[in-house]
This record gives structure tokens, sequence and C-alpha cells, in this order.
């Protein structure tokens, strides 16, 4: 039984391209080991899954939905985060890659640097692991911005939902770098967000956003 | 506040509360209120002394920064809490109550993990006797079965928490039970023994190998504080 798996997308940068702010040692370990450990326990609980399917095995099936969640939220939103990372010089890097993206953040709450700081205040809000995020939210014809946190691995996949960029707050994104001055990364890392990847997810549909993520047979 | 918030004994013996200080601003309509603060705890052995197990440098921002963030958060929670009973605020209290948990837990479970480690020359590592040996044996056949079983618990931690060997003040049963982010062991259950399993209890030293750090803290695990508080 050939079963789909995924694998550990390559960074589109070096590992040390986001320098000073997020230094080569976090970016080789978080890529090369915590990523890649997500996607080979999902491969493994995609694997036990479609054995409990064939053999009718319900409980086993339900058991696996947590690790499947877990290590899929994790492929997910790593998958995406990397792409929404660029180094500081690029010109990706900076707000005026994003006009349209830029407008509505403006009309929903002001100006930037108010955007900025409600979402700064979203990550430091996190208790334990998790990731912030600005998310487009779809309801029939309207659209708009929201800022949300998700605990562990928890992905942004709700209807009418795209995720446009996100900050991972687990530990192991910033510690060896900045340790418990997680305020430091925080502020820090808007210097290599890639506000292109954010535009083109704004514009773009919710299948466009996941597009890096279809897995191979 | 305090005292119905520390429950258990073991507790209170723990978390050294300095003598009650008045609070900076004065509660409303003339009303002031008086309250002891959390403080952090000295350790009971030096930064370094838990070395190779768990590193001096791991353990001194652990100790100096995490715990102490935790220490001086809930102190400032506890007093916009005071505030918002004196003002019969309801959903302030309501939306305090997250907090007062995570930091009140954080200040909790590192003032019991800091008791429940302790260096090689001091006792750490020595396995546990008496009642707790005996209830270990019985439940787990062996403390390597019962290590082993800690062990798996940890590393199933998804995101943050804790590891926790605790005692059903029901039924005087110990179990291993884990816990998410700071929530803290209180209730139907009562703490023995605890492991961080967040990221900054181990992060500097062993990176990404978790397993090594859970396999590593056993040879500095203080089984003679975990033995004082089983009831």
């Amino acid at each position: 039984m050939s079963v789909q798996t995924y694998q550990l997308p390559k960074l589109p940068y070096d590992y040390d391209a986001l320098e000073p702010y997020i230094n080569k040692d976090i970016m080789v370990l978080h890529h090369t080991k915590h990523h890649q450990t997500y996607v080979n326990n999902l491969n493994a609980a995609l694997k036990s899954q479609a054995e409990a399917v064939q053999a009718a095995d319900i409980p086993t099936q339900v058991a696996l939905q947590q690790a499947i969640r877990f290590n899929a939220g994790g492929h997910i939103n790593h998958s995406l985060f990397w792409r929404n990372m660029c180094p500081a010089k690029s010109d990706d890097a900076k707000p005026s890659a994003a006009p349209k993206l830029v407008d509505k953040m403006k009309a929903t709450w002001g100006d930037e640097a108010t955007f900025r700081k409600a979402f700064n205040t979203a990550l430091l809000g996190i208790q334990g692991s998790g990731w912030g995020w600005l998310i487009k939210v779809e309801t029939g014809k309207e659209e708009r911005l929201a800022i949300t946190t998700t605990k562990d691995q928890e992905p942004v996949v709700g209807k009418g939902e795209v995720p446009i960029f996100g900050v991972d707050m687990w530990e192991h994104a910033y510690y060896l770098q900045y340790q418990n001055e997680k305020a430091k990364y925080v502020e820090q890392i808007w210097n290599v967000i890639n506000w292109k990847t954010a535009e083109e997810r704004f514009v773009g549909s919710r299948a466009e956003a996941f597009k890096d993520l279809k897995a191979t047979l | 506040m305090t005292s119905t918030f520390l429950r258990s004994s073991a507790l209170r013996t723990a978390l050294r509360a300095s003598a009650p200080k008045a609070p900076a601003r004065a509660g409303l309509a003339g009303t002031s209120f008086v309250r002891g603060k959390a403080t952090l705890p000295g350790l009971p052995y030096d930064y370094g002394a838990l070395e190779p197990s768990i590193s001096g440098q791991i353990m001194e921002l652990h100790h100096n920064k995490h715990h102490q963030t935790y220490v001086t958060s809930y102190n400032n929670f506890s007093e916009q809490l005071e505030e918002a009973k004196q003002k019969q605020d309801i959903q302030a209290q309501i939306a305090l109550q997250p907090l007062i948990n995570f930091h009140g837990g954080g200040h909790i479970n590192h003032t019991l993990f800091w008791e429940n480690l302790a260096p090689k020359n001091q006792g750490g590592g020595e396995p546990p006797s008496g009642k707790l040996a005996q209830a270990i044996n019985d439940s787990y056949g062996s403390l390597e079965s019962f290590q082993q079983k800690f062990n798996t618990a940890l590393a199933g931690i998804q995101g943050s928490g804790w590891a926790w060997l605790v005692q059903d003040t029901q039924t005087g049963s110990i179990q291993i039970k884990t816990y998410a982010n700071q929530d803290p062991v209180v209730g139907q259950f009562r703490p023995i023994l605890g492991i961080d399993a967040w990221e900054h209890a181990y992060y500097l030293q062993y990176q990404n190998r978790k397993a090594e750090y859970f396999k590593a803290i056993w040879e500095v695990i203080n089984w003679k504080a975990a033995e004082k508080r089983l009831q």
C-alpha cells in the first residue's frame, strides 16, 4: 500500500541569511531538526492511519488524530513560516512590497505601527508554546484582517481563514540567541518579514497559500 | 488570598512569602489591604552544582530570569486582582484568572522543581526509600520501569509543560500526569516530583535532543524531597 509522504521543504535562502536577527544555529536546528521531526512523525502517523483504515480499526484511527493534528500542524506552520521571512536587505522585507495589504492594515488598525504593537502584544501574551498569525478571514463577500494566536502546533486551517504571516513563539525559535528576552526577538523579527509573500497570500486564495504543502506519492 | 491559594502544606513550606507589606497604592475609598508578596526562593545549591546533567548557564537563566518573571508577574496580577475585588469588578477578576493560573503556576512549579533536584554530593540520584519506593514498586514494578514511563510521558508533551508524579488525595495512590504550560498540580492531586519539559529548561545544552535531557536529569533527582511530599 502506498501512502502519501511529506517532505521537508528547502529554505528559500541560506541558513545565515536572516542574521543578525535570527542566527544560523537557530535556523539550522529549526529547519533540519525540529521541522524534519514534524515531517517524520507526520509520515509515520499517516502510515499507521492508512493501516488502521485498511483494517477498519476505528479506535486506532481516532487515537491517531491528535498525533496527525500536532505533527501536520508543525509541518504546515513551519512551511508557511520559512516563506514569510526573507533577508533584511531584500526589497521584499519592506512593507512597500505589500501595498494592498498595508492599505487594509491601515483601514483596520489605523496605522502600521498600531498594528505591529497589537501583533507584538498578542505574541507576548502566549502562555507556553504557540504561534501568532495575521490572517485574512473571508465571510461571504466580506474579508477582514485579524490577529490570532494558536497554541502548540495548532495550524490556521479554519473555514475562510487564510494565513498571511506567522511568527513562531516556541522557545526553540529564539532561545539560542535571545534566551529569556523574547520581547527582543518579537521586536527584531519585523526586520525579516517577507512582505511580498504576505501580499501574495493576502490577494490570493486559501489553496494558494498552502500550495507548497502538496504531498509526494 | 494567599492561604486559600496555597492549599497543600508541602507547598506552603516550599513557597516562602516575605513579611506582609502594604501595597504601593492604597485601595479605593480609604480602604487598604495587606498581603504577602511572593518572592524568588534561593536555590539550595550553586547554579553549577547540577552539572553535567544541567549546565550552570541554564540554571542561572532558569532561576534568575524565568522564575523571577513568574514571581514578578504573579505579584503584579495579584495586586490587580485585589483592586478588581475592591471595585467589585467581576469581569476584571475573571479576565485576570488565567494570568494568576499561569504566573502563579510558574512560581509554584519552579519552587517545587528546585527542591526536587539536588547535586550528586547532596543525594541527587540516590534511589527512593521507604513508603515512596514501595509505592513505585507496587505501581510500576521497578524504579527503572517507572522512569521509563515518566520519560515517555515527558516526551509526549505537545508544546510546553511538565510531567509530575502525583498522589491522588482521594485514594492515596500515585500516578504520572502531564500538565500543559504552567498549570500547577492542585485540587485532587498532590505534587510529589516534577520535571520541567519547557524548552528553556534544556535547550542551551541539549537543543532538540530532549530525550537526552530526560535521561540525564534522573542523575540529579532529589528523592528525599519527593519522599517528604508523599503522605
